[in-house]
């Protein structure tokens, strides 16, 4: 059996895992679904007391916080076995059961389970991206939705790489590191506004070293059809997508070397 | 009494020597509340710039307020402890059924310490960094500034006191509701939405719309977070803070008595069902 | 050439050491100091095909640590090792789909799942060819009677259920060689016996190689022909069951019963080699060791103070061999 078809196998065993236990599923997904909700309601709060931010209008901003949003919750569907190694593998020991099999670590963790709470994160966060697309009057042209949908692949995969990086971490330490909450928590939070508010030093942290930016910001200025207060071209806000897929091939090197670690320490 | 201090004191001791082995993770812990405090604030920063007309708070008060949320985090009632959830999940609850102490009391002094323990160890650093070394490095416009004064100051300790009694009678409210819903993942959620909107911690309180005030006043929540840290920036005049303080200990003692109520149904339920 | 031929295998961990104490925990926030462990310090042995060996040892003493070694998930710090003509940790994805393994402690059938859907599974995992996944799944049922099983949640079975299970689900791709972590932890006296016979007709029949790590000394006397004790990452012994309870202590136990408690009082037994171990009413029970005294002769010496109902020589019981071995190499439980 090819891998794609055993992680459509593994995915569909997870679904039927989760259905058992209904009222955990729904409350989890509820209590996402309120996150996004209040960090929109929180967003809509500073709107209606200052006016605007920067020149940037509600309906933009909530474009951003809508398409990170969703991103998110699909890269976090996808990589719930990551996001969940350290406690349910590493300290557990249940690793090496991973290993005992004659399968790609990452084919595995990827099929641990497809996460139905993060729905909850998934759809209020497209609804927003509709809302604010209607509101912002933009025409509905296929080079936009392409490029959107481009975004929000490399988006995938910046936060399936985020959630890899963070499991990967749990080979060194097997305590719960909150760092990457940094990156993954604080990037959609980061991400819900735009990168001009924020400190230069900031900025090229989230471009050049975790390319959040590049699969955030950049291309919805494109999307949105504005320009950038930052001055870049139109070519690299389309491209800039790109990084996200870059940034996944690094964290599954830094994967394997931690995978390579562990067997020669054994812990 | 002393039903809650022996085991306030064990658990302190118990979480102190567990957070401080994990050194990577509190390192890690001080680092990832650095990066959300300073998000925060450049996120008000920008929105303070475009203002023309005077807010309820001014963008000194907004710092102090975003560096004492990211200081006391842990304090805030916004999960349940898994060592609790796992010993409901297990059974082994019902052995503290068996223990000649007040059942209430002795949770009580178990979750204080889960609540504070953390906060005091992370809190301190977080202050020193916010207050000293950012105007050393030259950020002084995003340091912490010195409580207003010294009375503002003394009122900020008492209604931290307070605050931590709250937000264990807040969590030990969630506790208890575990021995009705066992997993527990959901109310988890729900609790850190409302704790986290309604104490203030994503967007100042007195920044809500003007018609929000009414019903922001009167919640619990408020007194988790928005008292103490106006009452420490001066936001909130000297001549109020005793009626604030007041106002968060009567919420406390309600929800120590509601949480006292509920127990005896759910000991009474965990009688009749074994556990 | 051996199945499993391993040589000056040694591993080095390295730990932080943890001081004792809030102010301890306190300096390790800033400082560690570091101890290596000597896990294992130069094995060799080798396994021939179709073997049924037991490895023990107290805890601590590089069991796990040589098995998860010749699994191939742990990489030694010197020594080499070949299974089946492969070097397991640099071979481990082609190693590990031609080896089962069983941890005692762990499932590795998925919980929420009936049980047959962790085989198919399993089946996609190891990619077994649908016609040998049905040869195998058939026989292991009937084998261990699983077929009431097949359809409950793992999560619903009983730990002797779930053990026949997970054995079965460690066999379907038909490994020849089969890790067996303490198999009978936890068991009731059926379920273990179960799991012994199945363990004895699968090394006897289908000729998989068996390597067996326990506590239970039961375990290795009902179907080891062969042990290897491990202590302090050293082998310090490796033969046969019987060869080991000869090389601690060479002493046989005759068990001699009397038709009344009378009788047995004036027995006596004296001389080189023999002592009287314990009286019980009619039972008399005499220590000896078979080199200096002969069993014949001492059996001759009683016949001539009384006629005795039953008599029948005892092997000392292998824990109690084994315990003493622990304490001669002085290996206590780390």
């Amino acid at each position: 059996m090819n891998s794609a078809a055993l992680l459509v196998r593994y995915l569909a065993i997870s679904l039927r895992g989760q259905l058992q236990y209904r009222a955990s599923f729904l409350m989890a997904a509820l209590g996402n679904l309120l996150n996004c909700v209040i960090e929109l309601a929180g967003i809509w709060v500073l709107f209606d007391r200052f006016g605007n931010l920067s020149g940037w209008s509600f309906a933009e901003v909530a474009f951003f916080c809508g398409t990170v949003n969703a991103t998110y919750a699909i890269g976090e569907l996808l990589a719930t076995g990551f996001d969940q190694f350290g406690t349910l593998y590493v300290k557990t020991g249940d690793f090496d059961r991973l290993l005992l099999r004659p399968r790609s670590t990452v084919l595995q963790l990827a099929g641990h389970e497809l996460s139905l709470r993060r729905l909850g994160r998934l759809l209020p966060g497209l609804v927003i991206v509709i809302a604010a697309w209607a509101a912002l009057d933009l025409p509905l042209q296929a080079d936009r939705v392409g490029l959107l949908a481009f975004a929000m692949a490399g988006g995938v995969a910046f936060f399936f790489a985020l959630m890899v990086l963070q499991a990967t971490m749990c080979f060194w330490t097997t305590e719960s590191l909150e760092l990457m909450n940094i990156l993954t928590y604080g990037g959609v939070e980061t991400a819900s506004y735009p990168l001009p508010i924020y400190h230069r030093l900031f900025r090229r942290f989230f471009t050049f070293v975790v390319p959040l930016a590049c699969i955030g910001y950049f291309p919805i200025v494109a999307v949105l059809g504005v320009d950038d207060p930052l001055g870049t071209s139109r070519l690299f806000q389309v491209t800039a997508p790109l990084a996200g897929f870059a940034f996944l091939g690094v964290a599954i090197g830094v994967w394997q070397l931690g995978v390579r670690r562990y067997t020669s320490t054994g812990s | 009494m002393s039903d809650a201090i022996r085991p306030f004191l064990a658990v302190v001791s118990a979480r102190y020597r567990t957070l401080l082995q994990y050194r990577a993770a509190a390192f890690a812990g001080f680092a990832t509340q650095l990066f959300w405090g300073a998000i925060r604030l450049m996120i008000l920063a920008a929105f303070f710039a475009a203002a023309t007309e005077p807010q309820p708070m001014n963008l000194t008060e907004v710092v102090a307020y975003v560096w004492l949320g990211q200081a006391l985090l842990g304090m805030l009632p916004w999960n349940v402890d898994a060592d609790f959830r796992e010993q409901v999940r297990d059974g082994t609850v019902a052995y503290d059924l068996l223990r000649p102490l007040d059942l209430y009391s002795y949770w009580f002094g178990r979750t204080l310490a889960f609540r504070v323990a953390a906060p005091t160890l992370r809190g301190v650093p977080m202050v020193l960094f916010s207050m000293v070394l950012l105007p050393i490095v030259g950020l002084g416009d995003w340091a912490l500034t010195p409580p207003a004064s010294a009375f503002a100051l003394a009122g900020f300790v008492a209604s931290l006191v307070v605050a931590a009694m709250l937000a264990t009678a807040v969590t030990l409210l969630a506790h208890i509701s575990l021995l009705w819903t066992i997993s527990g993942i959901g109310m988890d959620r729900i609790l850190t939405v409302l704790v986290t909107v309604f104490s203030g911690l994503i967007v100042p309180l007195p920044l809500f719309p003007d018609w929000l005030q009414p019903f922001l006043n009167w919640q619990p929540f408020r007194g988790l977070a928005d008292v103490p840290y106006r009452i420490y920036s001066g936001n909130i005049p000297a001549a109020e803070i005793g009626g604030e303080l007041l106002f968060v200990l009567v919420w406390t003692i309600a929800l120590v008595l509601l949480g006292r109520l509920i127990l005896l149904r759910g000991v009474r339920r965990m009688v009749v069902q074994g556990g | 050439m051996p199945q499993i031929e391993v040589r000056g295998l040694a591993k080095t961990f390295r730990v932080a050491e943890r001081l004792p104490g809030l102010a301890g925990a306190f300096r390790g926030l800033f400082h560690r100091r570091m101890r290596d462990v000597h896990a294992l310090g130069g094995v060799d042995f080798d396994i021939e095909r179709g073997e049924l060996v037991g490895y023990i040892g107290p805890n601590g003493a590089g069991k796990s640590t040589t098995i998860k070694i010749l699994a191939g998930i742990l990489n030694p710090t010197a020594g080499t090792c070949r299974v089946d003509g492969l070097t397991p940790w640099r071979d481990r994805r082609r190693h590990v789909s031609r080896i089962g393994v069983v941890f005692g402690q762990r499932t590795q059938l998925w919980w929420d799942l009936p049980v047959i859907e962790s085989f198919e599974l399993l089946k996609d995992i190891y990619r077994v060819p649908a016609a040998v996944y049905r040869d195998n799944r058939d026989r292991l049922i009937a084998l261990m009677d699983l077929e009431p099983l097949l359809d409950v949640p793992v999560r619903q079975l009983s730990l002797g259920q779930r053990m026949r299970s997970d054995l079965a689900a460690a066999l379907l791709h038909g490994p020849r060689l089969l890790f067996l972590d303490e198999p009978t932890i936890g068991l009731d006296a059926v379920s273990k016996l179960a799991i012994r016979d199945f363990v004895r007709e699968l090394n006897r029949e289908a000729q998989v190689t068996v390597v067996l790590t326990t506590h239970d000394m039961d375990d290795i006397e009902a179907l080891c022909e062969r042990v290897m004790v491990i202590g302090n990452g050293r082998i310090l012994v490796d033969g046969s069951v019987d060869g080991l309870r000869r090389r601690v202590r060479n002493e046989r136990v005759l068990v001699v019963d009397y038709d009344s408690a009378d009788d047995a009082l004036g027995i006596e037994a004296e001389g080189e080699g023999v002592r009287l171990v314990e009286r019980d009413a009619s039972r008399v029970r005499i220590a000896f060791d078979p080199d200096r005294l002969p069993a014949a002769t001492l059996i001759g010496q009683l016949l001539a103070q009384g006629t005795p109902h039953d008599l029948f020589i005892e092997h000392p019981p292998i824990e109690q061999t084994v315990a003493e071995l622990y304490a001669e190499h002085d290996m206590r439980e780390r």
